[in-house]
């Protein structure tokens, strides 16, 4: 075999050794990559959670927890609907396009039943938990409030369908998890029926 | 034992006229492994400029910090436990139960913050002097890394304790990653291994903080040194001592880094030692700068503290995001703030390398920088419900990204002083 030719077959054997290799080191690390994503058990863990609203009040909330977040589940008064049905602040997306929620609580209430709000309580900037501001005209909030969530960390305001107002960091509505309702009594959250619900 | 004193093994020792056990010793070691050849390359025939000033101790104080926080961590690691259920426990018992828990405890969480103070301290010694200019890129941009394994370590360290800001500091940080168009949501949970901040996310930070990230930043500070020592250390005046050598070879501005910038260095040590033990026995927590009062309470995913503000040395970034009231601009904006730093060595077009002797331009930036750098790190701890706090965090963000993205244009029209040929020095002769 001539020199030259021996120096091709070199640096061919040489990039496809290299080659190989880099292909092996990409598909041995794959299980490594793979190993952080959530375990079966997490996976197990994130089960639907049973609510009962039978003894909750007009105008209060209550909270659970389901994988890991805190969801709201708000019983809101005729008062409420109407403050939220008349509130005149600027919404960042009052139709919901942009917000994450099941096609049954993409409307003016994002709600399944207007008198129930669900909600995940995790604020969309950065997953701070907003707090109940449900008075009118507070100090601190200004003559406009009526009524909402204001998140203490980075001050995003939430209206009472927990639709984010302008001038929020938050880039969209607080986020609605999947929920039935079984008769009267109970919500389950982290499961429905499908679209109709 | 034998087989190694005869041969080739003791020809240098007999050359040196025998010498004592320990020479000969040196000797054995030295024909198996360089002992002599890298104590003289690093350390006792390194030359750095004899006109260094104070300015030029907090490299050393960050290598004496990073074996302190190196040692109290391996110690605590023997009691704590990365549990969502048992990690805020076995803090308490650490600081009440364990011998001397509450020290080791202490100088960990105060060497964090001390870290911190030294490394930015550090860095604004080579914004001044020119530090990170041709030929020390790779060793800025080394530096650069050491700063992200830093900032990596803080972070994972702040979620063990398990407490409320712990917890929700985290939070806040990992959701960052969800402002990433198309994989964000998927690499949270990626980065979580859960739907939430969870004992398997605790578990997995634990093992970042402890193995992955010390090991990095061991590597990396070897890196930053051996490419100082190749470069040579620069000097207040920005002069590099290597270009006039004696007869001997050697730079006739420099000293041997031992024993002469030791003995010097031995007294800033002792000056950082006082300081560090007074925080330590005085103020630990540092009135809730150092360690968080909300973090005394264990961790509660259903409910955010009041006021979430990371640790101070993050805060100027964090004020930063706050103040674009968007989520992906802001979480942009953040990381931009930190990513122009490595371009620092391309952005800076002026030839002239120590303050001293630049013009006014570099001066005026410089100090806007070291300003509003500050003003953003105060405006980071203070409540979101003040409008005029984020109006002031939008001003000196604007400034900060200035001082880097307007460089390539005030640098190139200054007006230098002459630089001497030699390094000025007022010491005694």
């Amino acid at each position: 075999m001539s020199e030259e030719a021996s120096v091709s077959r070199r640096q061919f054997l040489t990039v496809a050794t290299s080659v190989t290799g880099v292909v092996g080191l990409a598909l041995t690390a794959a299980p490594f990559i793979a190993s952080f994503r959530p375990s079966t058990r997490a996976q197990a863990l994130g089960a639907p959670v049973t609510v009962d609203i039978s003894k909750l009040d007009e105008g209060a909330m209550v909270r659970v927890v389901w994988r890991g977040q805190p969801v709201w589940v708000l019983r809101r008064s005729q008062d409420m609907l109407k403050r939220l049905a008349d509130g005149k602040v600027g919404l960042k997306d009052p139709q919901s396009n942009e917000s994450i929620q099941p096609p049954y609580a993409k409307n003016d209430v994002r709600a399944l039943r207007p008198e129930y709000l669900v909600v995940i309580g995790n604020c969309t900037h950065l997953g701070c938990a907003p707090l109940e501001r449900f008075e009118v005209a507070p100090a601190d909030l200004g003559p406009t409030w009526v009524g909402g969530f204001f998140c203490p960390c980075h001050g995003s305001k939430f209206d009472l369908a927990a639709r984010v107002m302008d001038g929020s960091p938050a880039p969209t509505n607080l986020t609605v998890p999947p929920y039935r309702f079984v008769g009267d009594e109970l919500v389950i959250v982290g499961e429905d029926t499908g679209a109709k619900a | 034992m034998s087989a190694g004193r005869t041969g080739v093994a003791s020809n240098s020792a007999m050359a040196a006229g025998g010498g004592g056990r320990a020479a000969r010793f040196i000797d054995w070691v030295d024909e198996r492994f360089p002992l002599t050849a890298m104590m003289k390359e690093h350390v006792t025939e390194y030359y750095a400029a004899k006109s260094f000033n104070a300015w030029y101790v907090f490299g050393v104080l960050a290598l004496v910090v990073l074996i302190l926080q190196l040692v109290t961590g391996i110690f605590l690691t023997m009691s704590y436990k990365p549990s969502a259920e048992d990690a805020f426990a076995s803090v308490e018992y650490i600081m009440r139960e364990v011998e001397w828990g509450w020290l080791i405890r202490y100088m960990h969480s105060t060497g964090a913050s001390m870290f911190f103070v030294v490394v930015y301290l550090h860095m604004f010694r080579g914004l001044m002097y020119g530090s990170y200019k041709a030929p020390r890129e790779l060793l800025w941009i080394v530096g650069m890394l050491i700063y992200l394994a830093l900032m990596a370590q803080a972070f994972t360290g702040y979620l063990l304790p398990w407490g409320q800001m712990s917890y929700w500091g985290a939070q806040v940080i990992v959701s960052l990653f969800g402002a990433i168009p198309v994989v964000g949501a998927s690499l949270v949970e990626w980065i979580r291994g859960d739907y939430f901040i969870s004992d398997i996310t605790l578990n997995r930070f634990f093992a970042l903080h402890v193995v992955a990230v010390p090991l990095a930043l061991m590597l990396l500070v070897v890196v930053h040194i051996l490419a100082l020592h190749t470069t040579g250390s620069l000097n207040p005046d920005g002069i590099e001592i290597k270009e006039k050598k004696g007869p001997d070879g050697i730079p006739l501005d420099g000293v041997a880094f031992h024993p002469y910038h030791t003995s010097k260095d031995l007294v800033a040590i002792i000056v950082f030692a006082i300081i560090f033990v007074a925080v330590l026995f005085f103020a630990p927590d540092m009135g809730g700068y150092f360690l968080e009062h909300a973090n005394f309470e264990p961790a509660n995913l259903l409910k955010t503290p009041e006021h979430i503000a990371p640790v101070w040395y993050f805060t100027p970034f964090y004020a930063i995001l706050r103040a674009v009231p968007s989520k992906g601009w802001g979480a942009f904006l953040m990381l931009s703030a930190i990513v122009l730093l490595f371009f620092l060595p391309w952005l800076d077009r002026c030839k002239v390398k120590s303050i001293r002797y630049r013009g006014w331009q570099f001066k005026v930036a410089l100090g806007a920088l070291a300003v509003s750098f500050v003003a953003l790190g105060f405006l980071g701890l203070q409540p979101a419900t003040e409008k005029s706090y984020v109006y002031a965090a939008r001003v000196f963000a604007a400034i900060y990204f200035a001082f880097f993205l307007l460089m390539p244009l005030y640098t190139s029209r200054e007006r230098t002083k002459p630089v001497p040929e030699r390094v000025v020095f007022h010491g005694h002769e």
